[in-house]
Protein backbone atom coordinates (compact mmCIF):
# COMPACT_ATOMS: atom_id res chain seq x y z
CA UNK A 1 0.00 0.00 0.00
CA UNK A 2 0.76 3.76 -0.58
CA UNK A 3 0.82 5.75 1.98
CA UNK A 4 1.54 8.82 -0.23
CA UNK A 5 1.19 8.59 -4.10
CA UNK A 6 1.34 12.05 -5.54
CA UNK A 7 1.24 12.58 -9.63
CA UNK A 8 2.00 15.44 -12.13
CA UNK A 9 1.41 18.15 -8.98
CA UNK A 10 1.90 21.34 -9.80
CA UNK A 11 1.26 24.61 -8.49
CA UNK A 12 1.92 28.27 -9.10
CA UNK A 13 0.83 30.47 -5.93
CA UNK A 14 -1.08 33.79 -7.29
CA UNK A 15 2.11 36.44 -7.74
CA UNK A 16 3.13 34.26 -10.54
CA UNK A 17 5.99 32.05 -8.58
CA UNK A 18 5.80 28.07 -10.07
CA UNK A 19 6.56 26.63 -6.87
CA UNK A 20 5.62 22.65 -8.13
CA UNK A 21 6.39 21.68 -11.61
CA UNK A 22 4.64 18.80 -11.76
CA UNK A 23 5.92 16.46 -9.24
CA UNK A 24 5.65 12.39 -8.80
CA UNK A 25 6.26 10.94 -5.65
CA UNK A 26 5.45 7.73 -4.10
CA UNK A 27 6.07 6.63 -0.35
CA UNK A 28 5.16 3.33 0.55
CA UNK A 29 3.23 2.34 3.93
CA UNK A 30 5.92 2.30 6.84
CA UNK A 31 8.57 3.86 5.02
CA UNK A 32 11.11 6.18 6.71
CA UNK A 33 11.33 9.01 4.04
CA UNK A 34 13.11 11.83 3.25
CA UNK A 35 12.11 14.72 1.05
CA UNK A 36 15.39 16.76 0.52
CA UNK A 37 15.80 20.14 -1.03
CA UNK A 38 17.33 23.48 -0.94
CA UNK A 39 15.29 26.24 0.43
CA UNK A 40 12.73 27.66 -2.09
CA UNK A 41 12.31 24.22 -4.08
CA UNK A 42 8.85 23.58 -3.15
CA UNK A 43 8.90 21.22 -0.26
CA UNK A 44 6.44 22.95 1.91
CA UNK A 45 4.33 23.71 -0.71
CA UNK A 46 4.53 19.85 -1.42
CA UNK A 47 3.31 19.30 1.78
CA UNK A 48 1.28 22.03 1.83
CA UNK A 49 -1.14 20.62 -0.85
CA UNK A 50 -1.09 17.16 0.57
CA UNK A 51 -2.56 18.64 4.61
CA UNK A 52 -4.96 20.46 2.83
CA UNK A 53 -3.60 23.89 3.64
CA UNK A 54 -2.49 24.80 0.04
CA UNK A 55 -4.37 24.37 -2.86
CA UNK A 56 -3.19 23.05 -5.82
CA UNK A 57 -3.09 24.16 -8.95
CA UNK A 58 -3.34 20.62 -10.97
CA UNK A 59 -2.26 17.05 -10.73
CA UNK A 60 -3.63 14.49 -8.08
CA UNK A 61 -2.55 13.52 -4.46
CA UNK A 62 -4.16 10.15 -2.47
CA UNK A 63 -3.28 9.18 1.17
CA UNK A 64 -3.45 5.52 2.11
CA UNK A 65 -5.66 5.50 -1.34
CA UNK A 66 -7.91 8.19 -0.69
CA UNK A 67 -7.99 10.93 -3.44
CA UNK A 68 -8.26 14.06 -1.27
CA UNK A 69 -10.46 15.68 -4.15
CA UNK A 70 -12.64 13.18 -3.42
CA UNK A 71 -12.01 11.86 -0.35
CA UNK A 72 -10.62 14.69 1.65
CA UNK A 73 -11.84 13.83 5.57
CA UNK A 74 -10.09 10.22 5.47
CA UNK A 75 -7.32 11.61 3.97
CA UNK A 76 -7.40 14.27 6.39
CA UNK A 77 -7.84 11.42 9.38
CA UNK A 78 -4.44 9.52 7.92
CA UNK A 79 -2.40 12.42 8.46
CA UNK A 80 -0.38 14.49 11.72
CA UNK A 81 1.39 17.31 10.56
CA UNK A 82 4.21 19.39 12.42
CA UNK A 83 4.40 22.44 10.47
CA UNK A 84 7.75 24.05 9.96
CA UNK A 85 6.66 27.38 11.63
CA UNK A 86 4.95 27.40 15.02
CA UNK A 87 1.39 27.47 14.58
CA UNK A 88 -0.08 26.85 17.65
CA UNK A 89 -2.59 29.74 20.30
CA UNK A 90 0.42 31.40 22.09
CA UNK A 91 -1.85 32.07 24.37
CA UNK A 92 -3.19 28.67 25.31
CA UNK A 93 -1.86 26.02 27.81
CA UNK A 94 0.22 22.85 26.52
CA UNK A 95 -2.05 20.59 27.74
CA UNK A 96 -5.61 22.02 25.66
CA UNK A 97 -3.69 22.42 22.77
CA UNK A 98 -2.78 18.54 22.79
CA UNK A 99 -6.34 17.88 24.21
CA UNK A 100 -8.06 20.61 21.48
CA UNK A 101 -6.34 18.71 18.31
CA UNK A 102 -7.47 15.16 19.28
CA UNK A 103 -10.94 16.42 19.61
CA UNK A 104 -10.47 18.39 15.94
CA UNK A 105 -10.03 14.43 14.51
CA UNK A 106 -13.25 13.25 16.57
CA UNK A 107 -11.07 11.62 19.70
CA UNK A 108 -14.02 11.47 22.71
CA UNK A 109 -12.78 13.77 25.54
CA UNK A 110 -11.74 11.05 28.05
CA UNK A 111 -9.32 8.96 25.46
CA UNK A 112 -7.99 12.18 24.08
CA UNK A 113 -7.22 13.37 28.01
CA UNK A 114 -5.19 9.76 28.42
CA UNK A 115 -3.64 10.30 25.05
CA UNK A 116 -2.84 13.90 25.42
CA UNK A 117 -0.85 12.65 28.93
CA UNK A 118 1.08 9.96 26.93
CA UNK A 119 2.02 11.92 24.14
CA UNK A 120 3.42 14.91 26.32
CA UNK A 121 5.22 12.02 28.78
CA UNK A 122 7.01 10.99 25.81
CA UNK A 123 7.84 14.17 24.35
CA UNK A 124 9.06 15.05 28.02
CA UNK A 125 6.39 17.88 28.26
CA UNK A 126 4.54 16.56 31.26
CA UNK A 127 6.35 18.90 33.71
CA UNK A 128 4.99 21.68 30.99
CA UNK A 129 1.36 20.89 30.83
CA UNK A 130 -0.23 23.91 32.52
CA UNK A 131 2.73 26.49 31.15
CA UNK A 132 1.20 29.13 28.32
CA UNK A 133 2.59 28.15 25.25
CA UNK A 134 4.21 31.24 24.47
CA UNK A 135 6.58 30.42 27.37
CA UNK A 136 8.07 27.31 26.07
CA UNK A 137 11.69 26.86 24.79
CA UNK A 138 11.75 26.62 21.16
CA UNK A 139 12.60 22.82 21.21
CA UNK A 140 9.48 22.37 23.65
CA UNK A 141 7.58 23.90 20.78
CA UNK A 142 8.91 21.30 18.41
CA UNK A 143 7.98 18.53 20.80
CA UNK A 144 4.93 20.25 21.58
CA UNK A 145 3.97 20.06 17.64
CA UNK A 146 5.15 16.74 17.29
CA UNK A 147 2.76 15.34 20.58
CA UNK A 148 -0.33 17.71 19.15
CA UNK A 149 0.55 15.59 15.99
CA UNK A 150 0.33 12.11 16.86
CA UNK A 151 -2.10 12.49 19.18
CA UNK A 152 -4.87 10.79 16.93
CA UNK A 153 -2.33 8.34 16.27
CA UNK A 154 -2.13 9.08 12.17
CA UNK A 155 -0.72 6.41 10.39
CA UNK A 156 1.44 9.19 8.36
CA UNK A 157 3.38 11.88 10.42
CA UNK A 158 4.74 14.49 8.18
CA UNK A 159 7.48 16.83 9.62
CA UNK A 160 8.14 20.23 8.09
CA UNK A 161 12.19 20.32 8.83
CA UNK A 162 11.70 19.53 12.24
CA UNK A 163 15.15 19.82 12.96
CA UNK A 164 15.98 23.45 11.67
CA UNK A 165 17.86 25.69 14.42
CA UNK A 166 17.55 22.94 17.01
CA UNK A 167 20.86 22.19 18.70
CA UNK A 168 22.66 19.09 17.91
CA UNK A 169 22.02 17.46 21.05
CA UNK A 170 18.18 17.53 20.96
CA UNK A 171 17.91 16.62 17.37
CA UNK A 172 19.31 13.41 18.29
CA UNK A 173 16.95 12.63 20.68
CA UNK A 174 14.29 13.87 17.88
CA UNK A 175 15.74 11.06 15.46
CA UNK A 176 15.90 8.99 18.30
CA UNK A 177 12.24 9.04 19.03
CA UNK A 178 11.52 9.49 15.35
CA UNK A 179 13.10 5.94 14.66
CA UNK A 180 10.94 4.84 17.54
CA UNK A 181 7.38 6.02 16.09
CA UNK A 182 8.56 4.77 12.68
CA UNK A 183 9.66 1.21 14.04
CA UNK A 184 6.10 0.81 15.87
CA UNK A 185 5.17 1.33 12.00
CA UNK A 186 3.75 5.20 11.47
CA UNK A 187 5.13 6.05 8.30
CA UNK A 188 7.04 9.13 8.46
CA UNK A 189 7.72 11.73 5.89
CA UNK A 190 10.16 14.74 6.78
CA UNK A 191 11.39 17.24 4.91
CA UNK A 192 15.16 18.63 5.59
CA UNK A 193 17.79 20.28 4.00
CA UNK A 194 20.97 18.31 5.95
CA UNK A 195 21.61 15.03 3.87
CA UNK A 196 23.04 13.83 7.40
CA UNK A 197 19.70 13.82 8.72
CA UNK A 198 18.32 11.99 5.62
CA UNK A 199 21.03 9.01 5.76
CA UNK A 200 20.81 9.23 9.35
CA UNK A 201 16.96 8.26 9.61
CA UNK A 202 15.37 7.54 6.24
CA UNK A 203 15.36 4.50 3.93
CA UNK A 204 14.27 6.56 0.66
CA UNK A 205 15.06 9.67 -0.57
CA UNK A 206 13.54 12.18 -2.96
CA UNK A 207 15.55 15.16 -3.95
CA UNK A 208 13.44 18.42 -4.97
CA UNK A 209 15.13 21.71 -6.66
CA UNK A 210 13.02 24.36 -8.11
CA UNK A 211 9.96 22.80 -8.11
CA UNK A 212 11.47 19.80 -10.14
CA UNK A 213 12.07 16.33 -8.19
CA UNK A 214 15.50 15.17 -9.30
CA UNK A 215 16.00 11.90 -8.07
CA UNK A 216 13.60 9.27 -6.02
CA UNK A 217 15.21 6.27 -5.13
CA UNK A 218 16.96 4.74 -1.95
CA UNK A 219 19.39 6.66 0.24
CA UNK A 220 21.88 3.89 -0.26
CA UNK A 221 21.83 4.61 -3.85
CA UNK A 222 21.55 7.96 -3.94
CA UNK A 223 24.68 8.10 -1.33
CA UNK A 224 26.33 5.89 -3.94
CA UNK A 225 25.80 8.03 -6.95
CA UNK A 226 26.37 11.38 -4.99
CA UNK A 227 30.28 9.73 -4.18
CA UNK A 228 30.17 8.78 -7.87
CA UNK A 229 31.86 10.77 -10.61
CA UNK A 230 31.61 10.89 -14.43
CA UNK A 231 34.27 11.03 -16.43
CA UNK A 232 34.57 11.70 -19.88
CA UNK A 233 37.50 10.31 -22.14
CA UNK A 234 38.34 10.89 -26.00
CA UNK A 235 40.37 8.80 -28.05
CA UNK A 236 42.43 9.90 -31.18
CA UNK A 237 41.54 6.94 -33.17
CA UNK A 238 37.71 5.75 -33.31
CA UNK A 239 37.06 2.66 -31.33
CA UNK A 240 35.15 -0.34 -32.04
CA UNK A 241 35.15 -2.09 -29.02
CA UNK A 242 36.34 -1.18 -25.33
CA UNK A 243 38.67 -3.50 -23.47
CA UNK A 244 36.95 -5.40 -20.57
CA UNK A 245 37.38 -2.58 -17.55
CA UNK A 246 36.75 -4.97 -14.47
CA UNK A 247 34.86 -3.08 -11.68
CA UNK A 248 33.59 -0.01 -13.80
CA UNK A 249 30.75 0.09 -16.52
CA UNK A 250 31.88 2.30 -19.13
CA UNK A 251 29.67 3.52 -22.09
CA UNK A 252 30.99 4.02 -25.11
CA UNK A 253 29.18 6.95 -26.38
CA UNK A 254 30.31 7.03 -30.32
CA UNK A 255 33.45 5.79 -31.31
CA UNK A 256 36.11 8.42 -29.94
CA UNK A 257 33.89 8.81 -26.99
CA UNK A 258 33.56 6.69 -23.74
CA UNK A 259 31.80 7.51 -20.27
CA UNK A 260 32.57 5.84 -16.96
CA UNK A 261 31.10 6.36 -13.42
CA UNK A 262 34.05 6.13 -11.04
CA UNK A 263 33.50 6.30 -7.33
CA UNK A 264 36.13 7.99 -5.10
CA UNK A 265 38.11 4.60 -3.88
CA UNK A 266 38.48 3.69 -7.38
CA UNK A 267 41.31 4.55 -9.16
CA UNK A 268 42.44 5.83 -12.58
CA UNK A 269 45.02 4.34 -13.39
CA UNK A 270 43.39 0.37 -13.85
CA UNK A 271 41.30 2.22 -16.70
CA UNK A 272 43.92 3.82 -18.33
CA UNK A 273 46.30 0.73 -18.19
CA UNK A 274 43.65 -1.53 -19.80
CA UNK A 275 42.83 1.39 -22.04
CA UNK A 276 46.71 1.40 -23.14
CA UNK A 277 46.94 -2.60 -23.12
CA UNK A 278 44.52 -2.53 -25.89
CA UNK A 279 46.46 -0.04 -28.23
CA UNK A 280 43.59 2.85 -27.13
CA UNK A 281 45.14 6.46 -26.70
CA UNK A 282 43.25 9.20 -24.67
CA UNK A 283 43.64 12.53 -25.64
CA UNK A 284 41.75 14.32 -23.55
CA UNK A 285 39.52 13.82 -20.05
CA UNK A 286 37.28 16.07 -18.23
CA UNK A 287 34.45 14.97 -15.81
CA UNK A 288 30.98 15.61 -16.46
CA UNK A 289 28.98 18.09 -13.69
CA UNK A 290 27.17 16.28 -11.17
CA UNK A 291 23.86 17.22 -10.86
CA UNK A 292 23.93 15.64 -7.29
CA UNK A 293 26.88 17.21 -6.26
CA UNK A 294 26.52 20.25 -7.40
CA UNK A 295 22.87 20.59 -5.59
CA UNK A 296 24.55 19.35 -2.20
CA UNK A 297 27.35 22.05 -2.89
CA UNK A 298 24.56 24.53 -2.83
CA UNK A 299 22.73 22.91 0.34
CA UNK A 300 25.98 23.02 2.42
CA UNK A 301 26.55 26.76 1.27
CA UNK A 302 23.74 27.38 2.77
CA UNK A 303 20.16 28.02 1.95
CA UNK A 304 19.42 30.79 -0.54
CA UNK A 305 22.15 31.05 -2.52
CA UNK A 306 19.93 27.54 -4.09
CA UNK A 307 17.72 30.39 -4.63
CA UNK A 308 17.43 30.98 -7.99
CA UNK A 309 17.41 35.06 -8.71
CA UNK A 310 14.38 36.85 -9.92
CA UNK A 311 12.18 34.08 -9.00
CA UNK A 312 11.67 34.86 -5.47
CA UNK A 313 10.02 38.12 -4.52
CA UNK A 314 11.54 39.92 -1.78
CA UNK B 1 0.40 -4.32 11.11
CA UNK B 2 0.17 -0.83 12.70
CA UNK B 3 1.27 -0.52 15.65
CA UNK B 4 1.04 3.08 17.03
CA UNK B 5 -1.89 4.01 14.75
CA UNK B 6 -3.82 2.25 17.22
CA UNK B 7 -7.50 2.94 15.43
CA UNK B 8 -7.43 3.07 11.57
CA UNK B 9 -9.95 5.81 10.88
CA UNK B 10 -11.65 4.45 8.01
CA UNK B 11 -14.82 3.53 10.13
CA UNK B 12 -14.34 2.64 13.79
CA UNK B 13 -15.71 6.24 14.71
CA UNK B 14 -18.41 7.08 12.23
CA UNK B 15 -17.86 10.75 10.40
CA UNK B 16 -21.19 12.07 12.32
CA UNK B 17 -19.70 10.74 15.64
CA UNK B 18 -15.96 12.78 14.43
CA UNK B 19 -17.88 15.72 13.95
CA UNK B 20 -19.76 16.30 16.84
CA UNK B 21 -16.79 15.88 19.24
CA UNK B 22 -15.15 18.19 16.71
CA UNK B 23 -17.84 20.62 17.13
CA UNK B 24 -18.07 20.38 20.77
CA UNK B 25 -14.37 20.54 20.80
CA UNK B 26 -14.63 24.38 18.75
CA UNK B 27 -17.17 25.37 21.03
CA UNK B 28 -15.19 24.78 24.37
CA UNK B 29 -12.15 26.09 22.84
CA UNK B 30 -14.30 29.43 21.91
CA UNK B 31 -15.75 29.78 25.67
CA UNK B 32 -12.26 28.83 27.08
CA UNK B 33 -11.43 31.90 25.00
CA UNK B 34 -14.03 34.14 25.95
CA UNK B 35 -13.18 33.40 29.61
CA UNK B 36 -9.60 33.50 29.51
CA UNK B 37 -10.10 37.20 28.11
CA UNK B 38 -13.03 38.23 30.38
CA UNK B 39 -11.22 41.76 30.87
CA UNK B 40 -11.94 42.06 27.11
CA UNK B 41 -14.90 40.11 26.25
CA UNK B 42 -17.35 40.81 28.76
CA UNK B 43 -16.36 43.80 31.11
CA UNK B 44 -15.93 46.47 28.53
CA UNK B 45 -19.79 45.62 26.91
CA UNK B 46 -21.12 45.71 30.72
CA UNK B 47 -19.68 48.89 31.61
CA UNK B 48 -20.55 50.30 28.42
CA UNK B 49 -24.40 49.61 28.75
CA UNK B 50 -23.97 50.66 32.36
CA UNK B 51 -22.99 53.85 31.50
CA UNK B 52 -25.87 54.61 28.48
CA UNK B 53 -28.53 53.09 31.53
CA UNK B 54 -27.59 56.12 33.63
CA UNK B 55 -26.67 58.88 31.25
CA UNK B 56 -29.89 58.07 29.06
CA UNK B 57 -31.81 56.59 31.05
CA UNK B 58 -32.13 58.11 34.40
CA UNK B 59 -30.72 61.54 33.07
CA UNK B 60 -31.97 62.59 30.31
CA UNK B 61 -35.06 59.72 30.19
CA UNK B 62 -36.61 61.64 33.03
CA UNK B 63 -36.67 64.48 30.69
CA UNK B 64 -37.91 62.57 27.52
CA UNK B 65 -40.68 61.24 29.40
CA UNK B 66 -42.81 58.32 27.86
CA UNK B 67 -42.35 56.59 24.47
CA UNK B 68 -45.05 54.22 23.23
CA UNK B 69 -46.29 54.32 26.50
CA UNK B 70 -43.58 53.07 28.58
CA UNK B 71 -40.53 55.14 30.89
CA UNK B 72 -38.40 55.81 28.06
CA UNK B 73 -35.66 53.60 30.48
CA UNK B 74 -38.04 50.70 29.72
CA UNK B 75 -37.98 51.32 26.17
CA UNK B 76 -34.58 51.53 25.63
CA UNK B 77 -33.73 48.94 27.67
CA UNK B 78 -34.63 45.89 25.11
CA UNK B 79 -32.66 48.23 22.53
CA UNK B 80 -29.30 48.32 24.52
CA UNK B 81 -29.40 44.75 25.20
CA UNK B 82 -29.83 44.02 21.55
CA UNK B 83 -27.29 46.50 20.31
CA UNK B 84 -24.97 44.66 22.89
CA UNK B 85 -25.74 40.90 21.58
CA UNK B 86 -25.10 42.31 18.19
CA UNK B 87 -21.66 44.15 18.54
CA UNK B 88 -20.29 41.28 21.14
CA UNK B 89 -21.38 38.58 18.68
CA UNK B 90 -19.87 40.13 15.66
CA UNK B 91 -16.55 41.39 17.79
CA UNK B 92 -16.09 37.59 19.38
CA UNK B 93 -16.28 35.72 15.98
CA UNK B 94 -14.38 38.22 14.09
CA UNK B 95 -11.60 38.81 16.74
CA UNK B 96 -11.64 35.10 17.23
CA UNK B 97 -11.38 33.67 13.65
CA UNK B 98 -9.28 36.42 12.52
CA UNK B 99 -7.09 35.86 15.63
CA UNK B 100 -6.81 32.12 14.19
CA UNK B 101 -5.64 33.01 10.69
CA UNK B 102 -3.32 35.89 11.97
CA UNK B 103 -1.70 33.85 14.61
CA UNK B 104 -1.86 30.46 12.33
CA UNK B 105 -3.43 28.13 14.88
CA UNK B 106 -6.31 28.27 11.81
CA UNK B 107 -4.15 25.69 10.63
CA UNK B 108 -4.87 23.24 13.55
CA UNK B 109 -8.75 23.29 12.03
CA UNK B 110 -7.73 23.04 8.12
CA UNK B 111 -6.30 19.84 8.83
CA UNK B 112 -8.27 18.31 10.73
CA UNK B 113 -11.07 16.38 9.02
CA UNK B 114 -13.99 18.68 10.16
CA UNK B 115 -15.80 20.09 7.16
CA UNK B 116 -15.74 24.05 6.57
CA UNK B 117 -19.54 24.46 7.78
CA UNK B 118 -18.86 22.81 10.84
CA UNK B 119 -15.90 25.22 11.67
CA UNK B 120 -18.31 28.08 10.62
CA UNK B 121 -21.04 26.48 12.84
CA UNK B 122 -18.64 26.09 15.70
CA UNK B 123 -16.96 29.53 15.84
CA UNK B 124 -20.56 30.84 15.52
CA UNK B 125 -22.14 29.39 18.36
CA UNK B 126 -19.09 30.49 20.03
CA UNK B 127 -20.11 34.09 18.84
CA UNK B 128 -24.16 33.27 20.19
CA UNK B 129 -22.50 32.31 23.33
CA UNK B 130 -20.69 35.65 24.22
CA UNK B 131 -23.97 37.71 22.73
CA UNK B 132 -26.29 35.79 24.82
CA UNK B 133 -23.81 35.88 27.85
CA UNK B 134 -22.83 39.46 27.23
CA UNK B 135 -26.71 40.38 26.90
CA UNK B 136 -27.67 38.63 30.46
CA UNK B 137 -25.07 40.88 31.91
CA UNK B 138 -26.41 43.99 29.97
CA UNK B 139 -30.28 43.03 31.35
CA UNK B 140 -29.06 42.19 34.55
CA UNK B 141 -27.62 45.45 34.86
CA UNK B 142 -30.77 46.84 33.26
CA UNK B 143 -32.65 45.44 36.15
CA UNK B 144 -31.00 47.20 38.59
CA UNK B 145 -32.53 50.64 37.07
CA UNK B 146 -35.74 49.83 36.18
CA UNK B 147 -37.93 46.82 35.32
CA UNK B 148 -39.04 45.16 32.89
CA UNK B 149 -42.46 43.64 31.35
CA UNK B 150 -42.08 40.17 29.49
CA UNK B 151 -44.80 39.94 27.14
CA UNK B 152 -43.82 37.00 24.78
CA UNK B 153 -40.94 34.93 26.39
CA UNK B 154 -40.47 32.43 23.22
CA UNK B 155 -40.22 35.46 20.87
CA UNK B 156 -37.35 36.74 23.32
CA UNK B 157 -35.44 33.92 22.51
CA UNK B 158 -35.88 33.64 19.85
CA UNK B 159 -35.34 37.23 18.18
CA UNK B 160 -31.82 37.19 20.59
CA UNK B 161 -30.83 34.01 19.24
CA UNK B 162 -31.39 34.80 15.39
CA UNK B 163 -29.84 38.11 15.88
CA UNK B 164 -26.85 36.80 17.25
CA UNK B 165 -26.34 33.99 14.61
CA UNK B 166 -26.70 36.65 11.61
CA UNK B 167 -24.25 38.93 13.42
CA UNK B 168 -21.85 36.44 14.92
CA UNK B 169 -22.16 35.18 10.63
CA UNK B 170 -21.19 38.96 9.90
CA UNK B 171 -17.96 38.54 11.84
CA UNK B 172 -16.75 35.61 10.14
CA UNK B 173 -17.41 36.90 6.79
CA UNK B 174 -15.41 40.22 8.04
CA UNK B 175 -12.65 38.06 9.38
CA UNK B 176 -12.45 36.04 6.32
CA UNK B 177 -11.80 39.03 4.28
CA UNK B 178 -9.72 41.41 6.75
CA UNK B 179 -5.65 41.15 6.02
CA UNK B 180 -4.73 43.25 9.26
CA UNK B 181 -6.12 44.14 12.70
CA UNK B 182 -7.28 47.60 11.29
CA UNK B 183 -9.26 45.22 8.57
CA UNK B 184 -11.49 44.07 11.50
CA UNK B 185 -12.19 47.39 13.33
CA UNK B 186 -13.65 48.93 10.21
CA UNK B 187 -16.75 47.39 9.20
CA UNK B 188 -18.08 47.29 13.38
CA UNK B 189 -17.01 51.49 13.48
CA UNK B 190 -18.46 52.64 9.90
CA UNK B 191 -21.25 50.20 9.71
CA UNK B 192 -22.31 48.20 12.20
CA UNK B 193 -22.38 51.35 14.68
CA UNK B 194 -24.51 53.64 12.93
CA UNK B 195 -26.94 51.13 11.59
CA UNK B 196 -27.19 49.96 15.32
CA UNK B 197 -27.79 53.56 16.61
CA UNK B 198 -29.96 54.17 14.00
CA UNK B 199 -32.28 51.10 13.84
CA UNK B 200 -34.78 52.46 16.87
CA UNK B 201 -31.93 51.69 19.66
CA UNK B 202 -33.24 54.57 21.70
CA UNK B 203 -36.09 56.01 19.79
CA UNK B 204 -39.64 54.56 17.94
CA UNK B 205 -38.79 55.28 14.33
CA UNK B 206 -42.36 57.00 14.04
CA UNK B 207 -40.93 59.99 15.35
CA UNK B 208 -38.56 60.81 12.60
CA UNK B 209 -39.64 62.79 9.65
CA UNK B 210 -41.13 60.84 6.94
CA UNK B 211 -38.23 60.38 4.13
CA UNK B 212 -36.14 59.26 7.46
CA UNK B 213 -38.88 56.82 8.38
CA UNK B 214 -38.65 55.32 5.42
CA UNK B 215 -35.07 55.08 4.65
CA UNK B 216 -35.46 53.35 8.54
CA UNK B 217 -36.91 50.74 7.41
CA UNK B 218 -34.40 49.37 4.96
CA UNK B 219 -32.47 49.16 7.87
CA UNK B 220 -32.27 45.41 9.50
CA UNK B 221 -31.16 45.75 12.65
CA UNK B 222 -34.44 47.80 13.10
CA UNK B 223 -36.62 44.80 12.71
CA UNK B 224 -33.97 43.19 14.60
CA UNK B 225 -34.72 45.46 17.39
CA UNK B 226 -38.48 45.83 17.63
CA UNK B 227 -39.11 42.33 16.91
CA UNK B 228 -36.83 41.69 20.59
CA UNK B 229 -38.62 44.89 22.53
CA UNK B 230 -41.77 43.20 21.65
CA UNK B 231 -40.74 40.41 22.91
CA UNK B 232 -40.65 42.31 26.20
CA UNK B 233 -43.05 45.37 25.91
CA UNK B 234 -45.68 43.85 23.50
CA UNK B 235 -44.78 47.44 21.29
CA UNK B 236 -42.72 47.56 17.83
CA UNK B 237 -42.46 49.82 14.63
CA UNK B 238 -42.87 47.05 12.31
CA UNK B 239 -44.43 43.52 11.59
CA UNK B 240 -42.97 40.85 14.25
CA UNK B 241 -43.73 38.23 12.04
CA UNK B 242 -41.93 40.13 9.10
CA UNK B 243 -38.66 41.22 11.22
CA UNK B 244 -38.27 36.99 11.85
CA UNK B 245 -38.77 36.24 8.29
CA UNK B 246 -36.18 38.24 7.74
CA UNK B 247 -33.90 37.60 10.99
CA UNK B 248 -33.96 34.13 9.48
CA UNK B 249 -33.58 34.88 5.80
CA UNK B 250 -30.41 37.11 7.03
CA UNK B 251 -28.89 34.02 8.45
CA UNK B 252 -29.03 31.45 5.94
CA UNK B 253 -27.82 33.72 2.99
CA UNK B 254 -24.81 34.85 5.55
CA UNK B 255 -24.28 31.19 6.03
CA UNK B 256 -24.37 29.48 2.68
CA UNK B 257 -22.12 32.80 1.57
CA UNK B 258 -19.79 31.87 4.33
CA UNK B 259 -19.54 28.07 3.83
CA UNK B 260 -18.83 28.82 0.06
CA UNK B 261 -15.91 31.40 0.85
CA UNK B 262 -14.73 28.80 2.95
CA UNK B 263 -14.87 25.90 0.46
CA UNK B 264 -13.21 28.16 -1.62
CA UNK B 265 -10.33 28.85 0.54
CA UNK B 266 -10.44 32.39 0.20
CA UNK B 267 -8.67 34.69 2.48
CA UNK B 268 -7.48 31.19 4.41
CA UNK B 269 -5.47 28.69 2.01
CA UNK B 270 -2.98 30.18 -0.30
N1 LIG C 1 2.40 31.97 -0.08
C1 LIG C 1 3.26 32.08 -1.10
N2 LIG C 1 3.02 32.98 -2.07
C2 LIG C 1 3.89 33.10 -3.09
N3 LIG C 1 4.99 32.38 -3.25
C3 LIG C 1 5.27 31.46 -2.32
C4 LIG C 1 4.42 31.27 -1.19
N4 LIG C 1 4.95 30.29 -0.41
C5 LIG C 1 6.08 29.90 -1.03
N5 LIG C 1 6.28 30.60 -2.17
C6 LIG C 1 7.40 30.42 -3.12
O1 LIG C 1 7.33 29.12 -3.61
C7 LIG C 1 8.63 28.54 -3.70
C8 LIG C 1 8.70 27.28 -2.88
O2 LIG C 1 8.58 27.61 -1.52
P1 LIG C 1 8.48 26.51 -0.37
O3 LIG C 1 7.50 25.49 -0.76
O4 LIG C 1 8.25 27.21 0.91
O5 LIG C 1 9.95 25.87 -0.41
P2 LIG C 1 10.75 25.06 0.71
O6 LIG C 1 9.80 24.61 1.75
O7 LIG C 1 11.37 23.95 -0.03
O8 LIG C 1 11.77 26.01 1.25
C9 LIG C 1 9.60 29.63 -3.25
O9 LIG C 1 10.08 30.28 -4.39
C10 LIG C 1 8.74 30.54 -2.43
O10 LIG C 1 9.23 31.86 -2.49
MG1 LIG D 1 9.85 24.94 3.74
Amino acid sequence: MQALSIRSLAKTYDNGVQALKGIDLDVREGDFFALLGPNGAGKTTAIGIVTSLVTKTSGSVSVFGHDIDRKLELAKSCIGLVPQEVNFNMFEKVFTIVVNQAGFYGIPRPLARERTEKYLRQLQLWEKRDAIARSLSGGMKRRLMIARALVHEPRLLILDEPTAGVDIEIRRSMWEFLRGINAKGTTIILTTHYLEEAENLCRNIAIIDRGRIIEHDSIANVIRKLHQETFVLNFRDAVDRLPELPGFAPRQVDGHTMEVEVSKEQSLNEIFARLSAAGIEVVSMRNKVNRLEELFMRLVEGGTAAQPAGESKT
Amino acid sequence: MNASGAQVQENPRSGARVRWVGYQTIVRREFGRIVRIWGQTVVPPAVTASLYFIIFGSLIGRRIGQMDGFDYMQYIAPGLIMMSVITNSFGNVVSSFFGAKFGKHLEELLVSPLPNWLIVLGYVTGGIMRGLLVGTLVTVVALLFTSLPVAHPLLIVASVILTSVVFALGGFFNAIFAKNFEQISWFPTFVLAPLTYLGGVFYSVSLLPGWAERISYANPILYMVNAFRYGFLGTSDVDVTLAIGITMAAAAIMFAIVVTLMNRGTGIRE
